[in-house]
């Protein structure tokens, strides 16, 4: 707090940073990509492979609700079976996992922390090599013709009865996780080790908080899941294994390894969501989050509790009345820190001096459907109710709530928050404010109508349904295409801005993060000498229109 | 030896021995996570060794327990001779002591490797190979071929880790010692492959009873 300068005047940044060279322009050989350390760098090129992947992903899906369009069908009932699973794999494994914490995990975490890069360089730009190996598997069994048992991998249909390229598509599940366990394994040692003099614990922006608790526990469950993995692969290729029943092994062993590693996994695909809405809400509301210490236990909880909770997946497959007591138990705690959260985020906007730009959009679109999918969490929790629903389209209503409607709301408003960061320029705020609204609206649209066929008894994964439940089907192929509109055109306004946008400023939003006192976008090694931290996160003042930079500059809008 | 122009530490660090300690503290994460990954398939081989216990034990009488011992005491002697090269590391200005000492490492892993081959080959006589070579033995039911995908995944995912230990000490060796980059100063990447050789050996500290001691009287 020492000085006070009026934002629109005062440089956030000395001037003669800008002199030197963008992490963009500072060498410009494609072997200075393909080698890079910076994680900038590597940040927007785990950015290029997941977009492919999110586009293919979606491709899968314009097919399937094509299908659904009508009762009987369009594609061959196999061909619809091929296309959910390499949906599911594509869309949670190379899509939804790496997408916050690959790209903005990747180029904000050091920023945020006042570092020069991540603490192993070369760990992350293997990380990339080897996501993009494993894509390149899954693609090969996509294009052999894929495999056809689910996202889940059930066996002993994956091991026995599935004839497609079922031991390639584990394999890339396999080999993906290593890119996940790099990723997280970079993070977590470098949010201990290089945080800014300054930079404690208590003064950790919650982005950070979000993707600390994410590489925890992406570190503890994927090996669990790449063991399981290796065993199904090993079962498939040998043809006897250990969740083979015909040698007296036990195909539910399965079931339990996958959802521990699983059930994990979704919250690895929520919780860096969870921290890029704390960043926009206070920022758009101009004050400070409500209750930052309940919202970093909020957090760690969430990731110690998703251990507990993984056989609720399994309630009618078989196990115990009584583990379905306890695990049923189990999941409604695991919705107390989820509840805390949404509680937190809506109070963080009272009092505020709210606007609402396309962060702010997607931010409150991200809140609200989270919301919805963790009630209908709830509900499938209910052990009376889940017997009934389960295996139905109320489930991939819930989950599609959360991870669609949540995490990649919060993922396209992270991508407009911070892109004047990343490229140096402003995006079209109408356009963007359009593109949010009718995500929202598409969203709601495809989905609603899902939770209530599942309530009326419609299976998931079959390609036919009895005639009268088209009006409810339809209504849903109707708003997925305004969804893939609505996903659609950030890639036009956004690159239109690459090269006509305006340019932004160091601080284009009044921010206080430390990566915002780097010009836009950021030399290549952030930061000209190690900032100094006196302050919290999110010191903003509605009533003056003020606000605190990390380093203790004020400034005043 | 090491001319200090290589001895600065990489952009994000601010002195080396940040850099050392970053390096070890990134490996102990590591071997938290290669932890639960072999803990996963030793959790599994219990439930089914408890499931089918008597199977289990008539099966695993047929591993060839000397070279399981053999390859114990190897490894054990190798984490030794490790720790002494990482010492020697510390102490000394002039690199032959921990040459010398990385050399017998090496070599010990080879050691192992070489026996666990022989053993391979012994498993194979006897018919043990699932699927490809396999014979069923009286008393051990279908349950029994169950332990022998274990020992093989087991066994197998044991060497090839080991492998890369080995590779990791090479280029220890053939790189990073023959340009002078290890020393008194900084040897935080000896240290780190040192950390990594004695979780693969820990490794074998569980596998080996596991697989040829339990049930055995
Ligand atoms: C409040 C927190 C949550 C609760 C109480 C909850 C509860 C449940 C329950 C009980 C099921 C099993 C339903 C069944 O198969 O019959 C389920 C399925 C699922 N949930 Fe959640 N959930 C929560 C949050 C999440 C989050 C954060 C995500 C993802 C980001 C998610 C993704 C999924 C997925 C993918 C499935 C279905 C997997 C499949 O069968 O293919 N859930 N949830
Ligand atoms: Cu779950």
């Amino acid at each position: 707090m020492t000085t006070t300068t009026t934002f629109e005047e005062g440089p956030a940044v000395e001037p003669h940073t800008f002199l030197e060279p963008s992490y963009l322009t500072s060498e410009n050989t494609l072997s200075s990509w393909l080698f890079t350390r910076d994680h900038k760098r590597i940040a927007l090129m785990f950015f290029a492979s997941i977009t492919v992947f999110f586009f293919v992903g979606g491709g899968a899906a314009t097919l399937m609700r094509m299908n659904l369009a009508t009762p009987h069908g369009l594609l061959q009932p196999s061909l619809y079976n091929r296309m959910f699973t390499m949906h599911g794999i594509i869309m949670v494994w190379f899509f939804l996992i790496p997408s916050i914490p690959t790209t903005f995990g990747n180029f904000f975490i050091p920023m945020m922390i006042g570092a020069r890069d991540l603490a192993f360089p070369r760990v992350n730009l293997l990380s990339w090599y080897v996501f993009n190996l494993s894509g390149f598997i899954v693609l090969y069994s996509l294009i052999m013709g894929g495999a056809d048992t689910g996202w889940t991998f059930y066996t002993p249909l994956s091991t026995v009865y599935a004839d497609g390229y079922v031991f390639a598509a584990a394999m890339a599940v396999f080999i993906n996780g290593f890119s996940s366990i790099m990723t997280a394994l970079n993070f977590v040692v470098t949010i201990h080790r290089l945080r800014a003099p300054g930079m404690t614990w208590t003064r950790l922006p919650l982005f950070v908080w979000g993707i600390y608790a994410v590489s925890v526990v992406m570190l503890t469950a994927t090996p669990v899941l790449a063991m399981d993995t290796f065993l199904l692969a090993v079962e498939r290729f040998i043809g006897i294994g250990l969740f083979d029943p015909r040698h007296g092994g036990d195909p539910l062993l399965w079931q339990h390894m996958f959802w521990f590693y699983s059930h994990p996994a979704v919250y690895i695909m929520i919780l860096p969501a969870m921290g890029v809405v704390s960043e926009i809400i206070p920022c758009y509301a101009r004050r400070p989050v409500f209750g930052y210490t309940g919202m970093t236990i909020a957090l760690m909880a969430i990731a110690i509790l998703s251990f507990f909770v993984w056989a609720h997946h399994m309630f009618v497959a078989g196990i115990s009345v009584y583990s379905g007591v306890a695990f049923s138990l189990l999941t409604f705690f695991v919705a107390v820190p989820s509840a805390i959260k949404v509680f937190n985020w809506t109070v963080s906007l009272h009092k505020g001096r709210i606007s609402f730009d396309a962060p702010m959009l997607y931010a409150l679109g991200f809140v609200l459907l989270f919301t919805l999918g963790g009630i209908t969490g709830l509900m499938l929790a209910t052990l009376a109710i889940d017997v009934d629903v389960h295996g139905t389209y109320f489930v991939i209503a819930h989950f599609h709530y959360i991870m669609v409607g949540a995490t990649v709301s919060a993922f396209f408003g992270a991508l407009h928050y911070w892109w004047p960061k990343m490229t140096g320029r402003l995006y079209p705020e109408m356009w963007a404010r359009f593109a949010a609204i009718l995500t929202y609206v598409g969203f709601n649209l495809t989905f609603f109508p899902q939770f209530v066929l599942g309530y009326l008894g419609m299976p998931r994964r079959s390609y036919t349904y009895p005639p009268e439940w088209q009006s409810w089907n339809l209504l849903s192929s109707a708003g997925a295409s305004i969804l893939a509109v609505a996903y659609l055109l950030p890639l036009f306004y956004l690159g239109w801005s690459l090269f006509w946008g305006r340019k932004a400023g160091a601080n284009p939003w009044g921010a206080t993060g430390l990566e915002w006192i780097t010009p836009s976008p950021p030399t290549k090694h952030n930061f000209e000498r190690t900032p100094v931290v006196t302050l919290g996160p999110y010191s903003y003042d509605p009533d003056e229109d003020s606000f605190i930079t990390q380093e203790g500059v004020r400034h005043v809008r | 030896m090491s001319d200090s122009a290589q001895l600065i530490p990489e952009v994000q660090y601010a002195t080396l021995e940040q850099q050392g300690d970053t390096a070890q503290l990134g490996m102990w994460v590591f071997l938290v996570n290669e932890t639960i990954f072999f803990g996963a398939l030793i959790f599994t081989y219990f439930l089914y060794r408890t499931t089918y216990p008597h199977e289990f034990e008539v099966a695993a009488k047929d591993a060839v327990l000397w070279c399981g011992s053999v390859n114990f005491a190897l490894l054990l002697t190798s984490s030794l001779t490790m720790v002494l090269a990482v010492n020697a590391a510390a102490q000394d200005e002039r690199p032959r002591r921990m040459i010398i000492w990385l050399v017998a490492t090496a070599a010990l892993g080879c050691a192992f490797l070489v026996v666990k081959g022989y053993e391979y080959y012994l498993d194979y006589q006897d018919k043990v190979v699932p699927v490809a070579h396999y014979e069923v033995k009286p008393g051990e039911g279908s349950a029994g071929e169950l332990f022998w995908v274990f020992y093989w995944v087991g066994t197998g995912l044991h060497a090839i880790h080991l492998t890369i230990g080995i590779g990791l000490v090479l280029y220890m060796l053939l790189w990073r010692i023959r340009r002078g980059e290890i020393g008194p100063a900084y040897y935080a990447p000896l240290e780190v492959v040192g950390i990594y050789w004695s979780f693969v050996d820990t490794v074998w500290l569980f596998l080996f009873p596991s697989i040829y001691l339990v049930g055995r009287s």
